[in-house]
Order: structure tokens, then C-alpha cells, then sequence
């Protein structure tokens, strides 16, 4: 029993891609419900990091959701993942209002040398959870996305990563001289996580 | 990464990390200006212990976080660093977009990049040219642009002296104009956006502007260039000329004094201008085989020569440009007889993203606007049209009929004809990009019924 607990701290570079990547398909999911793109009904309620979590139940969304963090890991676990930005656009003209910025730095010296770390699942659980609920929590200073909008992922990765075949380059969607908010980070010891959310200025409440 | 350039074992020193953070200099060297010291005494009261210890144990894994930064400075860090990485990653995105929400917008509001029907039927590309007029004394001539097809519908065709207009609705031919002997022949043809207005470069350096359904020239743009206009592009009121004299010059329509910008980087004759779809960039390809990307934004505020990438990638005359119409950013651009390949760029980053070797001299390029297909146009030996699926660039057809080589194409307003003219003197027509019922509803036309909408934001 005594080994059990032990294991349950040592992290591998698995692992942790693992983590990373649920990570995202969780805040993912979570912000696509917070920020009101897909109906409220197409959401179903689980349980995880010890928060009420939403998951969209469209099929199409969900197998978006599941190849993007299936690839995902994959570079993950090369180290090879830069950044992950999930991008809102209005549906109709394309301009770019969100971003959701997710900056990864992988320990290099776990990657390649195969070492692992110690963190607990609780720690790392936790400091997760704190991220999720300042996504929850974005809703009160976010603008209003008052028209239909659509979303987008965009992997950054290192330069010789081979584009997969259902991949392509894409350009970075930026925001001109965006807003921009830091959430909480998380780190599993092997991949740390920097959440920024950015978006557009609303020049109208400047003034 | 970054974090790769830092010595990531723990037994680097203080100094070791203080050196390695070019974004940081300014944080220490305000902090070690205070005590104005000639040599080093090692003082423990002065030393920050647990900003040395944050160097130590965090700072090595490349994550700057300084302890008086405060929330917006960093987020102002991360956009820089963001900003600076540009050229560093690859920026990559799933291919299949996640559907739209709900149907709160009638189907065709989609843009067609967001439906990628899997469904959709096999089109048949017919082989042949649907259609071949005469176009005697077409002067064969690499670095010309004389064919372009306006939004009105017609096209326009420079022979020899003469400007042609063929109405595509009807087949009607009409003459435009014929220039003195002595200032042509013509070496290059323009439609305004508008598809009424018509910009004509000569081989006298003058450039002159006339209006399509009166007949009538409204005025010579002259003093420019020293030299022929080999090249045109539109860009709203602007129109930017391509000259033998290696000048890119923006001239504004409107005004009597209408050079407003002069691009300065090519060292001979500018053969390729096409503005993107935004017309924030402009590409430029000139027999010095250089392509430029120019930014209108840099450009217009104080320094006016400085272009936003030199690409030297190609080895031959860069002739061919094609702006992607479904992905901002993305450049297609043909290399001629010494090159012979295709290259993707992204010029945000400058980045090449693919190169095909095509075998063949290319002459010019167009993006089908409904489908992610490239048609390219080519010389000896074959003098082919091919038709290419982008981004696997797998040849799906290869259209043979010319016998000399395609030196120009140009697309109908619904994307789905290509006329193509060849120095074997015949404009040929091709179904190549398939029948407009069968395609898209062009995304063009999709912002207007709402773009008052986005407008109040």
C-alpha cells in the first residue's frame, strides 16, 4: 500500500502530456459554454478537478475537441508544444475577439533524458481548479459577445515539427491592441501552464 | 523555445541567469545603478535573497516573472515575447473546422472555410478548353501583364498598341483604345475594383486611366516611372505600378499630385504586383528573382522604402503571385524557366511554408475561389495549365491545348472560368474551376447584409 502512495507522486513525461492536454479539452469546453457559443442545452454537467465541469454533447464539437488535444499530446510528449490559443471569431466577419492563450514550457532535461518528477495529482489538481474557476469567473470582464461567433484552435510548435496531414499553417489571428488579462498557472513539474485571455478594446467604455 | 537557450541544470549561477535575459536588462541594471560601486565586494545585506533564489529555481525555466511586475506589464511582457516568437514556431491548426453554433443565420451566411462537406461530389474537370478566340500580335513577352478580367464581367486584353474589351455576357468585342506607335505597345492591363474603371501601362512609362463605358480617358499618370510599367495592382483609390525602372510606386487616383509612395528594394524590372485580399500587404516579385512583401500600414507612416520581408528563395524571375482567398497571410508565388517552382509563403512571418518543383517555367498562378485548388500556367515544354490541390499540391489536372507558353490567366468575377493567354496568339477558356451552381456561395458577398452590425462595435 505504502508503494501505491509513492507512485501516485512521480510524474512522467506522459503523464503530464496527459494532464496538459485534458486540461485543455476541459477549459476548452469550459469556455465555450461560458462564453454562450454553442446552446446552454448542448452541455452536460461531470464532475472533475472538484468543480462542477460543463461538456458540450455535439458530436461534431466533440470529436473537434478530442482530435485537436489528441494531437496535442502527441507533441506534448515530443516537447515540441509552444502554445496553445483558442481563438473567437465572429461568425460572420471572421475579425478575432478573443484569445485564449495557453504558453507551455516543457523541462527539457525530461524530455531528453527520460527523467521523471515528483508532484502530487492534489497539488496539481488544485491549481487547475483555480484556473478553471477564473475562466468560470471571466464572463464579469469580458465583453459581451452579442453576435454569433465561432472558434478556432491554433497550435504553436516548434519549427521542425512535420505538419500532419490533417493539419495546416495557419496565421496567428491576433487582436490589434488587445486587453489582455493573466489567469492563474498551473505546473505539473514537467509542463507548465500560463493562462492569458485577450480581447478586443472596447474603445466605447474608454471614453 | 526559449527555455532552450538557457542552461536548464540547476547549477547555474546567479550571473549565468542575469546575462541570459535580454528582456530583463533593464530590471537589473536599474537595480545595480544604485549602488554605484568600482568593484565588486560582495555585500550579503544588499543581496535580494529571494530574488535570487526565484532566478535559481524559476528563472531557469524561462519564466520571467519578476516580483515587481505588476499583472498588466506582464500581460505587456507576454504580447512582446508573443510578438518576437512570430518567427520561431509554426502556427498550425486543424483542418477540419468546428461546426458553427446553431442556425441563427441563414445557411449562406457561413463563410466557406467553416464547411468542409465531406460528402460533396466528385467534379469532373474537362480536359479541353471550352472555348479558343485569336489574340494576333499578343506580344510574348514574360515580364508583361496583359490580360485581367474585371468585376463587371469583361475582359480586357492588351495586342500589340491595342486594348481589347471582351463582354463575357454576351461575346461582344469592342476596342478601347490604340495607342501612338511611338508610346507602345501596351505592357499592361488593370480593371479597377469597380470593373468600369481600366488602368493601362505603357511602354513610355505613363500610366493611363480610362473608363470602360464611356470610352473616354479620364487621365495619364506620368513622372512616375523612367521606364516601362510592366505591372498594375489595385488597392481602393490606390494604384500601384510595377516599372522596368525597378520602382514600385503607389499612386492615389484621386489627387493631381497621385505618387504617394515610392517602395524601393528591386534592382530590375518589377514583373509581379498583387495586393492580399485586405490589402494591408503587397507582394512583389521582379526579375532580380526577389519577392517582396510590403506592409501599407509601415509603409505609409515614416519609413517608406522598408518592405516587411526580402525573400530570395526563388532563382529565377518571381512573376506569378496569387493571395490566398481562404487563408490571410498565405502567398502563392511562381519562379520562371530557372526556378520553376511554386512557393507557399507566410508573410506575416516570412516564412516559406512548401516548394514544388514543377518542371516547368511558371507564368502565372490563380487560387480557385471555391475550392483549395491552384491553377498554375506554365512554358516549355509542355505549356500546360495545371490544376493542383492545396495544401497536398497533388496535380489534379493538367489542361493541354496551348502550343506556346501560357503567359497570362485571369479568372472570371465567379471564380469558376480561367481565361488564359499564350504566345501561340489564342485566349482559351476553361471550366476549370467548375460550374457556378455547382460551387460555393461566394464568401465575398457574405459581411454585407450584416456589416452594419459589426460596425457598432
Amino acid at each position: 500500500m505504502a508503494s501505491r502512495t509513492v507512485t501516485k507522486d512521480i510524474i512522467t513525461l506522459r503523464g503530464s502530456a496527459a494532464i496538459v492536454s485534458e486540461f485543455f479539452g476541459y477549459a476548452a469546453n469550459s469556455i465555450l459554454y461560458n462564453r454562450g457559443l454553442y446552446p446552454e442545452e448542448s452541455f452536460v454537467k461531470v464532475k472533475k478537478y472538484g468543480l462542477p465541469m460543463l461538456l458540450t454533447q455535439d458530436e461534431s464539437v466533440k470529436s473537434f475537441i478530442a482530435n485537436v488535444t489528441a494531437q496535442l499530446s502527441e507533441w506534448l510528449e515530443a516537447g515540441k508544444l509552444q502554445r496553445i490559443v483558442l481563438v473567437i471569431m465572429s461568425k460572420v466577419t471572421n475579425e478575432v475577439l478573443e484569445r485564449w492563450n495557453f504558453s507551455i514550457e516543457t523541462d527539457s532535461e525530461v524530455v531528453e533524458k527520460g527523467v521523471s518528477r515528483e508532484k502530487s495529482d492534489k497539488e496539481i489538481m488544485r491549481e487547475i481548479q483555480a484556473i478553471m474557476r477564473q475562466i468560470a469567473s471571466s464572463i464579469t470582464y469580458l465583453p459581451c459577445l452579442d453576435e454569433a461567433c465561432v472558434f478556432d484552435v491554433l497550435a504553436y510548435t516548434d519549427k521542425d515539427v512535420a505538419v500532419p496531414f490533417t493539419w495546416i499553417e495557419s496565421d496567428p489571428k491576433l487582436i490589434a491592441n488587445p486587453q489582455m488579462v493573466k489567469l492563474h498557472s498551473f505546473d505539473t513539474k514537467i509542463h507548465k501552464v500560463d493562462t492569458l485571455v485577450s480581447y478586443k478594446n472596447d474603445e466605447w467604455d474608454e471614453q | 523555445m526559449d527555455a532552450g537557450s538557457v542552461n536548464s541544470s540547476s547549477s547555474s549561477s546567479y550571473l549565468n541567469a542575469q546575462s541570459r535575459w535580454p528582456l530583463r536588462d533593464q530590471f537589473h541594471q536599474k537595480k545595480s545603478s544604485k549602488e554605484n560601486l568600482d568593484r565588486f565586494i560582495p555585500n550579503r545585506s544588499a543581496i535580494d535573497f529571494d530574488y535570487a533564489h526565484y532566478m535559481l529555481m524559476e528563472g531557469r525555466k524561462g519564466k520571467e516573472n519578476p516580483p515587481a511586475s505588476s499583472p498588466s506589464r506582464e500581460a505587456y511582457r507576454k504580447h512582446l515575447a508573443e510578438t518576437f516568437n512570430m518567427n520561431r514556431s509554426r502556427i498550425l491548426a486543424f483542418k477540419n473546422k468546428p461546426p458553427a453554433p446553431v442556425e441563427l443565420f441563414p445557411p449562406h451566411f457561413f463563410s466557406s472555410q467553416q464547411q468542409d462537406k465531406p460528402t460533396k461530389p466528385k467534379r469532373s474537370i474537362p480536359q479541353t478548353s471550352e472555348r479558343t478566340l485569336d489574340a494576333p500580335d499578343l506580344v510574348d513577352d514574360y515580364y508583361l501583364n496583359l490580360l485581367d478580367w474585371g468585376s463587371c464581367n469583361v475582359l480586357a486584353i492588351a495586342l500589340g498598341n491595342t486594348v481589347y474589351l471582351w463582354d463575357a455576357s454576351n461575346g461582344s468585342t469592342s476596342e478601347l483604345v490604340t495607342v501612338d506607335e511611338e508610346n507602345g505597345p501596351i505592357t499592361s492591363v488593370s480593371w479597377a475594383p469597380d470593373g468600369q474603371h481600366i488602368a493601362i501601362g505603357l511602354n513610355n512609362s505613363e500610366v493611363q486611366l480610362w473608363d470602360s463605358t464611356s470610352n473616354k480617358q479620364l487621365r495619364t499618370l506620368k513622372g512616375g516611372h523612367r521606364l516601362r510599367v510592366g505591372s498594375l495592382a489595385w488597392n481602393n483609390h490606390i494604384l500601384t505600378t510595377g516599372g522596368m525602372d525597378s520602382l514600385i510606386i503607389n499612386n492615389d487616383v484621386r489627387v493631381r499630385s497621385h505618387i504617394v509612395e515610392t517602395y524601393r528594394g528591386h534592382e530590375q524590372e518589377v514583373c509581379g504586383l498583387k495586393w492580399s485580399p485586405s490589402g494591408q500587404q503587397l507582394a512583389s516579385g521582379g526579375n532580380d528573382n526577389l519577392l517582396f512583401i510590403w506592409d501599407r500600414s509601415t509603409a505609409s507612416s515614416n519609413s517608406p522604402t522598408q518592405w516587411a520581408h526580402r525573400l530570395e528563395d526563388h532563382t529565377s524571375a518571381v512573376k506569378a503571385l496569387a493571395w490566398c482567398p481562404f487563408q490571410s497571410n498565405l502567398l502563392a508565388s511562381g519562379g520562371g524557366g530557372g526556378d520553376r517552382c511554386i512557393k507557399f509563403w507566410n508573410t506575416h512571418t516570412g516564412a516559406c511554408l512548401n516548394s514544388v518543383d514543377t518542371g516547368s517555367q511558371v507564368c502565372s498562378l490563380l487560387w480557385n475561389k471555391n475550392e483549395r485548388e491552384l491553377l498554375s500556367s506554365h512554358g516549355f515544354t509542355q505549356n500546360q495549365l495545371t490544376l493542383w490541390k492545396y495544401p497536398s499540391m497533388v496535380k489534379m489536372a493538367e489542361l493541354t491545348g496551348h502550343t506556346s507558353r501560357v503567359l497570362f490567366m485571369a479568372q472570371s468575377p465567379d471564380g469558376c472560368t480561367v481565361a488564359s493567354a499564350a504566345a501561340d496568339e489564342t485566349l482559351k477558356f476553361w471550366n476549370v474551376f467548375g460550374a457556378p451552381q455547382a460551387a460555393k456561395p461566394a464568401p465575398k458577398a457574405n459581411p454585407e447584409p450584416f456589416s452594419h452590425v459589426n460596425r457598432i462595435r
